[in-house]
């Protein structure tokens, strides 16, 4: 249908999505739920770099992009973490096992895991929902272990019900060697034991060395307070990486609603270092 | 000009008003923008003359937000704007400071059928002239006055401001038309001639949005149209829904309270005759309720806001077909 | 160097139009704008701008991407078809011709837009040179020449003859489906109509609008500049000036739903709209000024930022014809050249 019979060069426009089955719901918080998406015959729907993203459409409902929140590492199928927060992520709360769902993708940069991060020491700093981006990051990390050095994981959210991926934290990070996973929530909790307070003052706590890159996602108050910590402790914009999302339709920067300044968020980031960030406008 | 200047300045050097709405230059004589001004510095840039046709009405909705009062120039016409918003509680008088402007008239560009105009001289206030002198880069030519005026100006609802702190400038009445007369053209038309007309009128339509963003009576907060509950959304599944629902629907919504004060044509970049819809609607009510002008008084009950027991059945459009 | 009298042009249109879609400046209820060739409608290739731009035989108000359907339970996806049948555009200015050079650096830059990239491949480009350059024009700017304009064919309208002129390999192959209709035509009339042109172009009051704040470089200098809030005032946050405008390219994406299935559609969007950078949790551009200004910053700054100097601009003045508050680049444009920062 598609193709130009005088253009065989003519391939399936990136606009149009794949079919995809979900396989698995977990709900991982009250208003979080982790989607597992295969392809109808099995398999993964793509193949995707750490931090990259796709677009998740329900036909008649929307269509936005989420990140891609299981690592590449896993060969079997593709997650997604998502917020119930609007039109089209009520919508998908609302589904089922064996639903069908519309994938295409995947989209923007990824998180450079096999340059400048290789080697390194390694600080994940994440606030509630922004634990999907850096979990398919962490997985990968950890599943290329001998490739990076210390990795500190320091998570926290509003209460210990919204600590998305807890199971998999507690049972799978925190019992790896050379993993130090710090976990915090906002206000004290019955049956929590852990730090309480919010997650820039755990991190000037924690006190780390400046010999490790940052990986910071979060709401953008957490962002400021962290990144404000961070330069305290002495770390350079250069050692810090993020994540930013605004409104987008293409997907690959032809829409023309994501930039901030010259830049595509969803062709030229997800993935920004915060050395340029600095270079763009204010208006994120 | 000079006069309304001067006693800008004069009211922002008192302190009674910390800004001034009103016109900017622009680069010809005829583009001149809405703008405010905070200073008597920036006042060298006001302007008013036959291009000032921009009803500033609608500028004092966030005006009214603001700190202190905004004096603001409104012709005969925009007043009734102005009255109208006032009554839906959308603009503030305490944070108003109103000069009723004199008005003889407002010119069209595009209705000087001219290439390549470079200046239009004879419409400078107060001394418009009966006839302007286009320069243009083809050669000069001359035009009278009313036929480069704006289609309301030949309707004009008089001369006399319906409300204002004080008055500068002489009006002229331009009234030289039947206000209803192309409504009852229309009217007489067989439904397919009517819908043939509309249809290639309304097919011009690009959904700028212009026509509801410069309308005073389009005050809401938030459009249905902008709402993303309305499937059939803003931007939507083009040709159809602007030839038969989205001006349609706007003549419902602003019935009653349209002042009739010709925004939306002279905005629209296809010249779209939108006043058509809205005039229907006033004449059908002047003949069911009687004859009303939205915005000449704010205490005036609407009519379509106010029963009574007299109030025409709905069945009438039925039988009316 | 061919030509044909003026009076024969309904024959061209209508050999044209016999083989394949022939889309043409046409007068309706009063107004010029592109539309496809019917033997009922009024042809009128003397109005300098149509309200739209030509843009829209490329890249549609309104276009459906795919469908989606349901058949035994399962989802399936039907892509629109693409474009496949050769067609001719006719009349369209210099500067409209350029802003197909502005939108291919967007739709066929990779990852390409296929739906637009077979429309530019079927399309023969037919220019027409402007006769009589208006005040709003300023093209000369972008260094663009309304009496040469690119194209497949170029012509010119000059004394009693279109003078007609093909440029390219696909140019020439029009030409010849035409020859019965065309005659030799002189170079030197055409020279004279050049000549004619450029005497006017000298005299436009926009000639020497200097882009020199602007270009990559802006993208940093003057986002921050106090001018956007004296500027964006009067602006009534409609959108027209990106929808007349032949370079706006901005799209929305939105479901249809027809009853018996989906229809995936995009239209054109505006970032003067307040919605048009919305999400659940929040807006990046909360204020009018903030839209205005990117609409501005995109064309003079970023886009030259990301294409080599390109301006996504071209000077066409539909936006300074038709801003309902008179607003538009050109006073931006002039505004920061007063500024000395």
């Amino acid at each position: 249908m598609h193709e130009c019979t005088c253009n065989p060069g003519f391939m399936r426009d990136t606009l149009i999505p794949m079919v995809g089955i979900i396989t698995d719901i977990r709900e991982e918080t009250p208003d979080v739920k982790t989607f597992r998406v295969n392809a109808p015959g099995g398999g993964k729907l793509f193949e995707h770099m750490p931090g990259q993203c796709a677009m998740v459409c329900a036909p008649g409902v929307g269509e936005a992009m989420f990140s891609i929140t299981s690592s590449p590492t896993n060969k079997e199928y593709q997650e997604f973490s998502i917020k119930r927060c609007g039109v089209l992520t009520e919508y998908l709360h609302s589904m089922q096992v064996g639903d069908e769902i519309m994938v295409r993708g995947p989209y923007g940069n990824h998180f450079p895991v096999e340059t400048e991060l290789k080697g390194k020491n390694l600080l994940f700093i994440a606030g509630g929902i922004a634990i999907a981006p850096l979990r398919s990051v962490i997985n990968y990390v950890l599943d290329n272990r001998e490739d990076y050095g210390e990795i500190d994981i320091l998570y926290g959210s509003r209460s210990m019900d919204d600590l998305v991926q807890r199971k998999e934290i507690e049972e799978v990070w925190s019992k790896i060697p050379g993993v130090n996973v710090h976990l915090t929530i906002d206000r004290e909790q019955e049956g929590w034991d852990g730090h309480v307070g919010f997650v820039p003052s755990y991190l000037k706590e924690l006190a780390f060395d400046t010999n490790r890159t940052a990986l910071l996602c979060g709401p953008p108050i957490m962002i400021k307070f962290c990144l404000q910590g961070l330069k305290e402790m002495g770390f350079a914009n250069e050692q810090v990486y993020t994540t930013l999302e605004l409104r987008m339709k293409c997907g690959v920067g032809k829409c023309g609603r994501c930039n901030i300044g010259t830049k595509y968020v969803c062709k030229d980031g997800p993935v920004f270092r915060f050395d340029e960030i600095d270079e763009l406008p204010n208006e994120y | 000009m000079q006069e309304l200047i001067l006693r800008a300045k004069e009211l922002l050097e008192s302190g009674e008003v910390v800004r001034v709405l009103g016109w900017r230059k622009g680069e010809h004589v005829y583009d001149p923008e809405p703008a405010f001004f905070n200073s008597a510095e920036a006042l060298k840039e006001f302007v008013y003359n036959g291009f000032c046709g921009a009803n500033l009405s609608k500028y004092m909705i966030e005006a009214s937000k603001l700190e202190g009062k905004t004096l603001v120039f409104l012709k005969p016409c925009d007043t009734y704007s102005f009255n109208q918003l006032l009554a839906e509680h959308r603009v503030d008088r305490e944070k108003a400071y109103i000069i009723g402007v004199g008005c003889k008239g407002k010119l069209k560009i595009e209705n000087i059928k001219a290439d390549g105009i470079l200046d239009v001289e004879g419409a400078g206030y107060p001394d418009c002239s009966e006839m302007l002198t286009v320069k243009t880069l083809y050669g000069d030519v001359q035009v009278s006055y009313k036929d480069a005026m704006l289609e309301r100006c030949h309707v004009c609802k008089g001369k006399a401001h319906k409300i204002y702190d004080e008055q500068i400038g002489e009006s002229a009445d331009t009234l030289d038309a039947d206000r209803f007369a192309e409504v009852e053209r229309i009217e007489k038309m067989s439904p397919e001639e009517k819908f043939a007309f509309f249809q290639n009128e309304l097919s011009k339509c690009i959904r700028c949005n212009a026509c509801r963003n410069v309308c005073p009576a389009c005050s809401c907060r938030k459009c249905v149209f902008d709402s993303t509950k309305f499937d059939s959304a803003q931007k939507a599944n083009a040709t159809s829904f602007e030839e038969k629902m989205f001006h349609i629907i706007r003549a419902f919504h602003v019935a009653g309270r349209c002042t009739d004060c010709g925004e939306c044509s002279r905005v629209c970049p296809q010249g779209i005759p939108l006043h058509l819809f809205n005039r229907k609607f006033i004449k059908d009510i002047n003949n069911l309720y009687g004859e009303y002008q939205a915005g000449t008084d704010v205490d005036a009950k609407a009519p379509l806001v106010s029963f009574t027991q007299e109030d025409a059945e709905p069945s009438i459009v039925a039988e009316r077909g | 160097m061919y030509k044909i009298k003026k009076t024969d042009l309904p024959k061209l249109y209508e050999a044209i139009a016999r083989t394949q879609e022939l889309y043409l400046p046409v007068s309706s209820a009063g107004k010029t704008n592109f539309a496809p060739w019917t033997e009922n409608i009024q042809p009128d290739i003397d109005t300098l701008k149509t309200v739209r731009s030509p843009k829209d035989v490329f890249f549609p108000q309104c276009e459906n991407l795919y469908t989606v359907t349901r058949e035994e339970g399962k989802m399936k996806i039907t892509p629109e078809t693409l474009e496949r049948e050769n067609f001719v555009i006719f009349g369209i200015r210099a500067c409209d011709v350029r802003a197909l050079a502005v939108l291919d650096k967007v739709f066929l830059s990779d990852p390409m837009d296929s739906y637009y990239a077979a429309r530019r491949e079927h399309g023969v480009i037919v220019s027409l040179a402007c006769g009589r350059p208006d005040v709003s024009c300023f093209c000369g700017t972008f260094g663009i020449d309304c009496a040469k304009p690119e194209g497949d064919v170029a012509t010119w309208l000059y004394g009693e003859y279109l003078y007609w002129q093909p440029q390219t390999p696909k140019g020439e192959k029009l030409t010849a489906s035409l020859e019965k209709l065309l005659e030799e035509g002189e170079e030197t009339a055409v020279e004279e109509a050049k000549a004619a042109i450029r005497a006017i172009c000298d005299k436009l009051p926009l000639k020497d609008l200097s882009l020199e704040k602007w270009g990559a470089e802006a993208a940093k200098n003057n986002f921050d500049s106090p001018l956007w809030e004296e500027l964006y005032k009067g602006c009534l946050a409609c959108g027209t000036c990106t929808f007349v405008c032949p370079t706006c390219q901005c799209y929305d994406i939105k479901d249809y739903n027809t009853g018996n299935g989906v229809q995936r559609y995009r239209c054109w969007d505006s970032c003067m709209y307040s919605d048009f950078t919305m999400m659940a949790h929040g807006n990046n551009r909360t204020s009018q000024m903030q839209r205005f200004r990117q609409r501005f910053m995109h064309k003079l700054a970023y886009f030259p930022a990301n294409n080599q100097g390109m301006f996504s601009c071209v000077g066409c003045g539909r936006c300074v014809d038709k801003c309902p508050s008179h607003l538009n680049i050109v006073k931006v444009i002039k505004a920061f050249g007063k500024e000395e920062n």
